[in-house]
């Protein structure tokens, strides 16, 4: 990833240049009386040459954006296997989520399966049972969409309290892609779904199997069975190479390396369904099949990840809005901790079961803010906060969490994740 | 369903030992069990063999890996240990889920009647069968885990109805703010990259 150099001068004025950038830094990009010398001094790269087009046949980020990456917390779970790592949120923009990047969780480790290995059986109460190569699967009529996929637990360490300090640790189980596949609903109708099918239950190639029941009626809706995610192949992690996409709903439930659907006239009431993904009450009763995410935003910037660091003046605030039910209508930002809203600017018009981008261009004098972001979706729910949640949930619930996030942003331009009354 | 749904001829049909290869689930009302039978005595070996590692000789758990027994009445408890015997609703999703995904590393390596021991095993350690008990495809469905009615249907729409609201507080929303508890005084977030 380095440049390279023709000939010692051009090396000497780099290495000049590299201090006087330096120096540049220090003083927040004001000019001296001589003016600045990454305009006043020729700069190495406006005079040699970089790298030819033959240096990265597929690239990565460039080297000083080394901070975007996944992170794992250590003490969440009892190995790497079984486990989640969180999206860098706080440095993205826009809504689609670099594949790079984003967000991992299995329950036996991201496994490694060929096209030419890939089988996707349909059985159950089908007229007639299929096996599908992938071949097969890209001749079907095929669909582009943008859906977020959340999971289930994200915020779920916040249930008790603020506990990490970072939007990409509360907020980061997420990503959104568009994705290029088929409607399951095309699949099914070309195994022929008996009368008595009322649900599918879907499962992963790999040893966990991930087994869940959906019901047929989101099946036929708008699940699809997806091999593309931005514009190429699904990343080995996100389950090369074909995953289940299922708008809105809880990302347990996108079955990576789907290798079966089968029609059944109950559910299977999985381990996955059973045991975890249901949200356990104050009263120790359990909800389950808490299938849709409800609408929930997040302001990624300024955040603990993301200090303000250039003083007073225009401060953008900047952050993310969802909702599993329907589009995001709007987002309402409060800057003192939820006596007073104003709503933000989205940065495209909400779309269904999409990330949206919303952005408040403030003028920041110094003074500590509470900041928090509050969104809205196409069914009128509003986001609640978690007093509100915890009235209803109690604080064992795990999953599920999209209470409004505060940052206390202090006067030196550091952010905290805490709890306001 | 939709009997005319145009039909595209891709794919071709799954054999009878293909289904029975990759179609292992187990449903509550014991829909997929195989036969044969496991008891508690072969359980607790087999258990000692390929689990007992990370799960413990009585099914108590070691280090962070998962309690397979106790913590019967903690559910409505500020940290409840939710197991087999004090949360699982069915014993078909234990014998399901051992069969397909355990010992974790080496998953599908038990015969029929290891998982039947072992499910046997797993109730005993939760005091629910005695040590004679003899687990099979045929007395299946007669063992009611004790939290078979401890869940609901998602009822969001219903109980938090209120949170549908079009026209939120946007002034003079609350009187004071105060910070109630900040994520710095716990301290558990990971420094930097590469540090975790």
């Amino acid at each position: 990833m380095t440049m390279s150099f023709k000939g010692t001068p051009s090396r000497r004025a780099f290495l000049k240049g590299a201090v006087a950038a330096g120096g540049t830094v220090a003083s927040a990009g004001a000019a001296s009386a001589a003016g600045d010398p990454l305009i006043t001094e020729v700069q190495e790269w406006a005079s040699a040459t970089g790298e030819g087009v033959d240096a990265t046949p597929y690239g990565l980020p460039i080297s000083y954006e080394s901070d975007v990456v996944r992170r794992n917390v250590e003490w969440l779970t009892a190995d790497t296997i079984s486990s989640i790592n969180f999206t860098p949120i706080h440095a993205l923009d826009g809504t689609i989520t670099p594949q790079g990047c984003a967000f991992e969780r299995h329950h036996s480790g991201a496994i490694d399966l060929k096209k030419e290995d890939y089988r996707l059986m349909i059985n159950g109460l089908v007229d007639q049972p299929l096996v599908f190569t992938y071949e097969d699967l890209e001749r079907f009529p095929r669909e582009n969409r943008v859906y977020f996929c959340e999971c289930a637990a994200n915020t779920g360490m916040e249930w008790a309290g603020a506990q990490l300090n970072g939007a990409q640790f509360t907020h980061g189980m997420i990503h959104n892609m568009e994705y290029s596949g088929i409607p399951l609903r095309t699949l099914l109708e070309e195994a022929g779904v008996q009368t008595e099918g009322k649900w599918v239950y879907v499962e992963g190639a790999d040893a966990s199997s991930n087994g869940r029941s959906i019901p047929l009626e989101k099946a036929m809706d708008d699940v699809l069975v997806a091999f593309k995610a931005n514009g190429e192949a699904l990343r080995k992690e996100h389950g090369y190479p074909v995953r289940l996409v299922v708008p809105g709903w809880e990302g347990n439930m996108w079955i990576k390396w789907l290798r079966r659907i089968e029609v059944t006239t109950q559910a299977i009431e999985s381990r996955e369904e059973t045991s975890k993904y249901t949200d356990t009450l104050a009263n120790g009763i359990a909800r389950k099949w808490t299938w849709e995410m409800d609408a929930k935003s997040v302001v990624t910037s300024p955040s603990p990840q993301a200090p303000i660091k250039h003083g007073h003046g225009p401060l953008v605030i900047t952050g993310l809005a969802w909702s599993g039910r329907g589009a995001i209508t709007g987002v309402d930002v409060s800057v003192d901790g939820g006596k007073t809203w104003q709503e933000a600017r989205l940065g495209a018009p909400g779309q269904d079961k999409a990330l949206s981008r919303f952005y408040l261009d403030y003028n920041w004098q110094g003074e500590e803010m509470f900041l928090q972001s509050r969104a809205k979706d196409s069914t009128g729910y509003v986001q609640p906060t978690k007093t509100q949640l915890r009235d209803v949930r109690g604080l064992n619930s795990i999953y599920h969490n999209n209470c409004i996030q505060t940052w206390w942003v202090k006067s030196n331009g550091e952010a905290e994740n805490v709890e306001v009354s | 369903a939709p009997a005319m749904a145009e039909k595209y001829g891709l794919g071709r049909p799954a054999l009878a030992d293909e289904i029975a290869a990759w179609d292992k689930d187990v449903a509550p009302d014991g829909t997929g069990l195989p036969a044969g039978s496991g008891d508690v005595l072969t359980g607790e070996e087999v258990f000692a063999d390929n689990c007992a590692i990370c799960h413990g000789d009585f099914a108590e758990g070691v280090d962070n890996w998962p309690k397979l027994a106790g913590g019967a009445g903690t559910l409505d408890h500020d940290d409840p240990l939710k197991t087999v015997g004090s949360y699982w609703p069915y014993l078909s999703t234990t014998w399901d889920y051992v069969n397909r995904s355990m010992p974790f590393g080496d998953a599908q390596s038990l015969s029929p009647d290891e998982v039947y021991a072992i499910v046997a095993y797993i109730l005993y350690s939760n005091d629910l069968v005695d040590e004679e008990f003899v687990l099979s495809n045929e007395n299946f469905t007669d063992v009611a885990l004790p939290n078979v009615d401890g869940f609901i249907l998602d009822d969001r729409e219903v109980s938090e109805k209120h949170f549908w609201n079009p026209e939120p507080c946007m002034t003079d929303c609350k009187d004071s703010v105060e910070i109630t508890m900040r994520a710095l005084v716990l301290d558990v977030t990971p420094e930097k990259s590469g540090e975790d």
